[in-house]
């Protein structure tokens, strides 16, 4: 790939960012690739040190925050006209609603993602305190002088259960750490191909 | 590696790589090649941020008919290196407390 034709994909793919951002880490790639030419590197051996045009978005993606992607996309291209900021309060009961939804939807797609790790975690819960009550049980049935023996026995498998359980808790948490970690990049991801 | 740990030490080490005379992106990424791999994507975000805390500052020159861009150490970006020493000195103290055993 020649240099040109890089840095004019780069340049389209990165559309999300900063234009003054955009700019300079354009300029900052086309002095690298220049440089590695300089030293003697054809071209297409100078372009293809730096990495696919992919891997390069995704290096960034990864390195900026959500927040200013986001600040970016939805700061107006110009000022608002008289007409617009009129349109806007008058359409406060239209877009209001709609917004919240969004910001629902999104803590309730957060909490689905995680709602499996919850559950793991409770039931963990229910076997210590299922086996506790258990133990109690059956001490409170010894100083009667009558041994619950069932009591005990609930006690061993609560309790077994639980320690057996907390790797499936563990497992689960792991699991879903890494799910949210990959969605976020995905959303970066598109924020900043998705520029223009 | 904790990633607030990771950004202290890159930023230490590419202040370093411009301490003695002014550099410029590829050569500083090939003069730390032996130490760690630099991605052009990794280094650009430490250069924006050190330029940002004024530990370093930028000029362009001409060289062979195009732009570069050298990178000049401040005496701040000086200042930050000898307290990464002192920092790094109070670690390894904790470090051979943690291995000896105690």
């Amino acid at each position: 790939m020649k240099k040109s034709e890089f840095l004019e994909e780069l340049r389209s793919k990165l559309g999300g960012l900063p234009k003054k951002d955009l700019e300079s880490r354009i300029s900052f790639y086309d002095e690298m690739i220049s440089d590695r030419m300089d030293e003697g590197k054809s071209e297409e051996e100078a372009v293809s040190e730096i990495g696919s045009v992919d891997e390069v978005v995704d290096q960034i993606a990864g390195e900026t925050s959500l927040v200013s992607l986001v600040k970016e996309k939805t700061k107006p291209k110009r000022s608002l006209k008289g007409f617009e900021i009129v349109l806007l309060v008058l359409g406060f009961p239209l877009w209001f609603p709609l917004l919240l939804v969004t910001f629902i939807l999104t803590v309730v797609g957060y909490f689905l993602i995680w709602i499996l790790v919850i559950v793991t975690y409770v039931v963990e819960a229910a076997l210590l305190v299922g086996s506790f009550g258990s133990l109690v049980v059956f001490i409170g049935s010894m100083v009667g002088g009558n041994p619950n023996l069932i009591a005990l026995g609930s006690f061993f498998i609560g309790l077994g259960g639980a320690c057996l359980f907390i790797f499936l808790c563990i497992g689960a948490t792991k699991v879903t750490v890494k799910l949210s970690k990959a969605i976020s990049k995905s959303i970066k991801s598109a924020f900043i191909r998705k520029g223009n | 590696m904790d990633a607030q740990l990771r950004r202290g030490i890159l930023d230490v080490c590419v202040l370093s790589a411009i301490k003695n005379e002014d550099s410029y992106g590829y050569k500083i990424i090939k003069d730390l090649k032996p130490v760690l791999e630099l991605s052009e994507s990794t280094l650009y975000t430490i250069l924006k941020r050190l330029e940002e805390a004024k530990m370093l500052v930028v000029r362009s020159a001409e060289y062979e008919g195009r732009l570069r861009k050298y990178y000049h150490i401040t005496p701040r970006g000086l200042r930050r290196i000898e307290e990464f020493k002192e920092e790094w000195k109070e670690l390894m103290g904790v470090y051979s407390f943690i291995a000896e055993g105690y």
